[in-house]
């Protein structure tokens, strides 16, 4: 045989193995299987990493006035239509309140105006879709952190968890109600705010009014939207399907660093 | 270290160690999931831009896929810097798929972002940690000395590059000039670069190294930059192949996986 025949069955015979190989790891689509686990293993090492590497401080890029050039894209739910939102939505949220619980000292419910007298934090961030697009906003809200400090959090406390109106899956077994949560180092960072402003005005209801959470230096899912109820938790393991948040259970890392 | 069966016309050397062998094959395979996870991720959103953000109400996208529906049909698109091409069946609709790659390029074969993530990440801390394990093994045992380019390289690069293009190739101990450059290449520039721009659309990275973002222009020049190092690399391993099945398959092979390789006589 010659070289450009070999050559010919070579790019032939590379052609079919891949078509055929792209199927290989199908089987990492069924969950706690052990493939699944060890691939998801090493994926946490991102998390570990970024922890070890950029601590609890380290800021998020943030930006001017001149960097915002349209508006902010929203994703997910944009408009919940449970029967207790769609109450609030139509006082224009006067009557919200956030209820924060768990391991804490002081459970807490704070009226709309009162989280709003609270001290604020404004900043121009960029939001990262986790399908890839970037979209750069004016965010104005409270420090997750001052919210948390008045409930006085138990030392048992590791995780800050957000309930959330709306769901996104409406099956034939109910519906799921969006939740989400981080690490109390995301917690207390000093760019992790409660939203009630966007680009100057009221959050409006496509991007979470009356109140979503910012955590800069996470994906946009993580950035929990018409939150309702924040609860302080020592584990993850009773929530949802135990991997602490909506997407979490359906096949995302829980952090979204990367 | 090589070792020479004396007396052959042409002698087989141990040319290459088992770091080199293991480790190349390891990014062989990392490299191979981390192309088509990559384009399951791509689908996501199938748009390429440049700057800190994309746009949605002004448009700074230079590589579009996508489809439009008129009636009952769906075309596909791929809009490049501006011109447009009919990709249907190819980019943007397969059949009843309205997907930008198809399901034969992606891993998973099935649409899931998420699990395409989960592989994406693995493979690309084993193309890490091996690369750190390569670095090092060479720098040791000097197989690093090989890749070096020197004075006498370039003086053969016009010669060696003519050589390439009649596809007449000197099997000899030292890799030939344009086998450094591409090594080198691959190694030192392309693969790096792939770990930054990877690592520039880590919004937890933006955090450690914001500079790293004004490198590369922004998050999503480093998206693009990240697909096209992608493109280069395929580049690379089609060349690769091509000079394997063109300079002696069979040698070729035996060298990557065994270490042995055959010289021609004159290098005796």
């Amino acid at each position: 045989m010659n070289r450009r025949a070999l050559l010919g069955r070579g790019l032939i015979g590379a052609t079919a193995l891949s078509l055929s190989a792209c199927k290989i790891l199908d089987g990492a689509n069924t969950r706690d299987t052990a493939l699944r686990n060890t691939l998801e293993a090493v994926g946490k090492l991102s998390y570990r990493a970024q922890r070890l590497i950029g601590g609890g401080h380290t800021l998020a890029p943030e930006f001017t006035q001149a960097d915002i050039r349209q508006g902010q894209r929203p994703n997910g739910s944009t408009n919940p239509d449970s029967a207790d939102y769609v109450a609030l939505a139509s006082a224009d949220f006067a009557d919200y309140s956030l209820t924060v619980t768990g391991l804490v000292d002081t459970p807490l419910t704070i009226r709309r105006d009162a989280l709003m007298a609270m001290p604020a934090r404004t900043q121009i961030t960029r939001h990262d879709c986790v399908e890839g697009w970037s979209c750069i906003a004016k965010w104005t809200g409270v420090p997750l952190g001052l919210v948390l400090d008045q409930a006085k959090p138990q030392l048992t406390a590791r995780f800050a968890v957000f309930h959330c109106f709306d769901s996104i899956e409406k099956g034939l077994s109910g519906e799921v109600k969006y939740y989400e949560s981080i690490d109390l180092i995301d917690a207390y960072h000093p760019q992790t705010i409660l939203a009630y402003g966007m680009n100057d005005a009221p959050l409006p209801i496509a991007n979470g009014a009356p109140l979503r959470v910012r955590v800069e230096r996470q994906l946009g899912y993580k950035m929990a939207k018409y939150v309702h109820t924040i609860e302080l938790v020592d584990s993850l393991a009773n929530l949802g399907d135990g991997r602490g948040s909506y997407w979490a259970d359906r096949g995302y890392e829980w952090y979204a660093g990367i | 270290m090589s070792y020479t069966s004396a007396g052959a016309e042409r002698p087989l050397i141990y040319r290459q160690s088992g770091w080199t062998r293991i480790t190349h094959w390891v990014w062989a395979i990392c490299l191979f999931f981390l192309m088509l996870t990559g384009l399951q991720i791509f689908n996501a959103h199938p748009t390429l831009n440049i700057g800190i953000e994309s746009g949605f109400e002004y448009d700074n996208a230079v590589l579009d896929i996508g489809a439009r529906r008129q009636g009952d049909v769906i075309t596909g698109y791929t809009n490049l810097l501006g011109w447009e091409f009919d990709t249907t069946g190819w980019l943007g609709v397969q059949g009843d798929k309205v997907q930008a790659f198809p399901s034969a390029l992606t891993i998973p074969s099935n649409r899931s972002l998420a699990t395409g993530r989960v592989i994406h990440f693995f493979f690309a801390w084993i193309l890490v940690g091996t690369l750190t394990v390569w670095l090092v093994a060479s720098a040791i045992n000097g197989h690093l000395r090989a890749l070096r380019i020197g004075r006498a390289d370039l003086a053969a690069l016009p010669h060696d590059i003519a050589a390439h293009a009649r596809l007449k190739f000197h099997h000899t101990r030292d890799y030939n000039v344009l086998q450094k450059l591409a090594y080198a290449g691959v190694l030192f520039v392309l693969l790096p670069l792939m770990i930054l721009t990877g690592l520039s659309m880590s919004p937890g990275f933006n955090a450690i190294a914001p500079w790293l973002l004004d490198v590369f222009g922004g998050r999503q020049t480093a998206r693009t930059l990240h697909f096209i190092t992608m493109v280069l690399l395929i580049g690379f391993f089609i060349i690769h192949m091509l000079m394997i099945l063109a300079a002696g398959p069979i040698n070729e092979l035996r060298s990557i996986i065994t270490g042995w390789y055959r010289l021609d006589p004159e290098e005796k």
